[in-house]
């Protein structure tokens, strides 16, 4: 360290300023403050006052969707509603995806048998079912959860098939030489070779399970009020600084659970795999 | 495989043909004695069917025609890759064959301090592999393989991506090693240097189909010391090994 008087706050600041972190940070918030600049642009510049309602200013969103009591309680009940919902359909499929994966990646007649509807799940127009869901199962939480399990199954499925799939041969023969079990196999080499594109997968379902909560909610228009069932209200009379406040809260929710499992994945396999220390 | 006897030797291959389903002829009409305590390095072009050869030796491919067999399953093997588990430290890594095998804890923990003092990683027990050389990852394998004394080792080319000093100072190790624990080997590797250096006996193996073209006998005595690659002795029987090989390509 110099013990020179001057520049030793200002070399400091320097570090700071050219460190990555900060650099980042700044990318970010340029990039933000632009958005914010451009909609501010929209409002007031580009569109005529009668018609501001299509694209109102940051401002007054932040007003009549946070500050003010009562939308703020109807946004902040709709939120709950729909975490609960987006969270019970990622576990189950969580649960589901992996238990089918694993099955598969054991025997090859599973796979052959049952991956081609896995498949068949995600390519089905999920919109197109959600009255018949209705129809089924009621416009309650249950089917919520239905459409969210859903939209969120596949990426599950696929990932931790592929996963499992590509642990390293010489270490498959390194086991096959010492004569390891089926399950040693699985625990030892399987699994933890796994888990960084199970990581991927759970990131992906984590996003989707909250559109997926959102989707069902909206098209259900029944039932105690979620994001989705509010987002319409909003939109039938208009009220559109309400819309802005609910799409905003329901990205801050997809936002927070990709970066909650992004967070997961690095605690998890941070130490030993590249893809989980560069990003998030 | 199986663990049939092989009448004094550790592991025998009587004309041994390995044809794979695609119709390449990988090894053709292969015999080969190895005697407990030899140490045979087979040298040959790539895509001769040296690593075939070590394949069927571990029981890992059945051959097509012939029959191998081992004195004892007990089989180490290393690897060109290390193949060790990104996920796992050192003595992790170490400690995977015994787990397998379920040995208590405490013998566990005896064998992989023993490994790794035999491999000199004294110091990188809690390292991952990541944060090793290459060098020092294939110590890892070979401390490994270690754990369950093996009476027989199979090696296929598992210095081969490393640099010669390094090589070099692992061949030095391994010689040490041989000369404690007394197991046989089979080495394959395409150096004639690293094959005249470690073995009693070269065996030279040419292509498609992989078959053994010639024998050279090395008559030096355990332990050897590095300088022994430069007398001209060692020249000579390198020299006579190139040209079984030359004669080849």
């Amino acid at each position: 360290m110099s013990s020179k008087s001057s520049p030793e706050w200002s070399k400091r600041l320097l570090a700071v300023v050219t460190g990555e972190k900060f650099i980042r940070l700044l990318a970010i918030s340029l990039v933000f403050a632009a958005f914010v600049g451009l909609w501010y642009l929209v409002s007031y510049v580009i569109i005529e006052e009668q018609r501001r309602f299509i694209m109102p200013p940051l401002h007054s969103v932040i007003n009549e969707a946070f500050v003010d009591g009562g939308a703020r309680s109807d946004l902040i009940n709709g939120l709950l509603i729909t975490t609960r919902v987006a969270l019970t359909g990622l576990a189950i499929a969580v649960f589901l995806g992996g238990l089918f994966a694993v099955l598969m990646s054991q025997a090859r007649w599973m796979e052959w048998s049952f991956y081609p509807y896995a498949v068949l799940i995600q390519t089905l127009p999920i919109l197109a079912l959600v009255p018949l869901i209705g129809f089924w199962f009621g416009f309650n939480f249950q089917s919520r959860v239905i459409v969210c399990v859903m939209i969120s199954l596949f990426p599950i499925i696929t990932n931790t098939l592929f996963g499992l799939k590509s642990a390293d041969r010489g270490l498959h023969d390194v086991l096959t030489l010492r004569r390891a079990s089926r399950w040693q196999r699985f625990a030892k080499l399987q699994l933890p070779s796994a888990a960084p594109s199970i990581f991927v997968g759970l990131r992906i379902s984590a996003g989707l399970s909250v559109i997926g909560a959102i989707v069902g909610d909206f098209f259900f228009r029944q039932g105690k009020p979620g994001l989705g069932i509010l987002l319409d209200s909003y939109r039938a009379t208009l009220q559109s600084e309400l819309l802005f406040g609910a799409v905003i809260m329901s990205s801050a929710l997809g936002l927070t659970v990709f970066l909650i499992f992004g967070w997961l994945s690095n605690l998890v396999i941070g130490s030993w795999h590249e893809s989980a220390s560069s990003d998030s | 495989m199986g663990g049939m006897s092989a009448g004094g030797s550790s592991l025998s291959f009587a004309s041994v043909s390995m044809v794979f389903p695609d119709g390449t002829e990988a090894v053709k009409d292969v015999s080969l004695e190895l005697a407990a305590h030899d140490f045979i390095t087979i040298v040959g072009p790539s895509g001769c069917g040296k690593s075939t050869l070590l394949r069927l030796a571990a029981g890992l491919l059945l051959p097509t025609t012939g029959a191998v067999s081992v004195a004892d399953d007990n089989i180490g093997c290393v690897f060109q890759d290390s193949t060790l588990m990104p996920w796992r430290t050192v003595e992790r890594n170490v400690g995977l064959l015994n787990e397998l095998e379920r040995l208590p804890t405490d013998e566990c923990r005896r064998r992989i301090e023993e490994a790794i003092a035999l491999v000199n990683l004294n110091g990188f027990e809690n390292h991952l592999p990541r944060q090793l050389s290459g060098g020092m990852r294939m110590r890892v394998s070979l401390a490994r393989a270690l754990t369950t004394y093996p009476r027989l080792f199979l090696f296929d080319e598992p210095f081969g991506a490393l640099d010669e000093i390094s090589r070099n100072r692992l061949n030095d190790e391994l010689l040490r090693l041989f000369k404690e624990t007394r197991f046989s080997a089979l080495f394959i590797t395409h150096s004639v240097t690293e094959a005249v250096y470690l073995s009693n006996r070269v065996v030279v193996m040419g292509a498609r189909p992989g078959q053994i073209v010639g024998e050279v006998n090395i008559p030096f005595d355990y332990p050897r010391s590095p300088s022994l690659r430069f007398s001209p002795e060692f020249g000579q029987l390198s020299a006579e090994v190139a040209e079984l090989l030359s004669d080849e390509t």
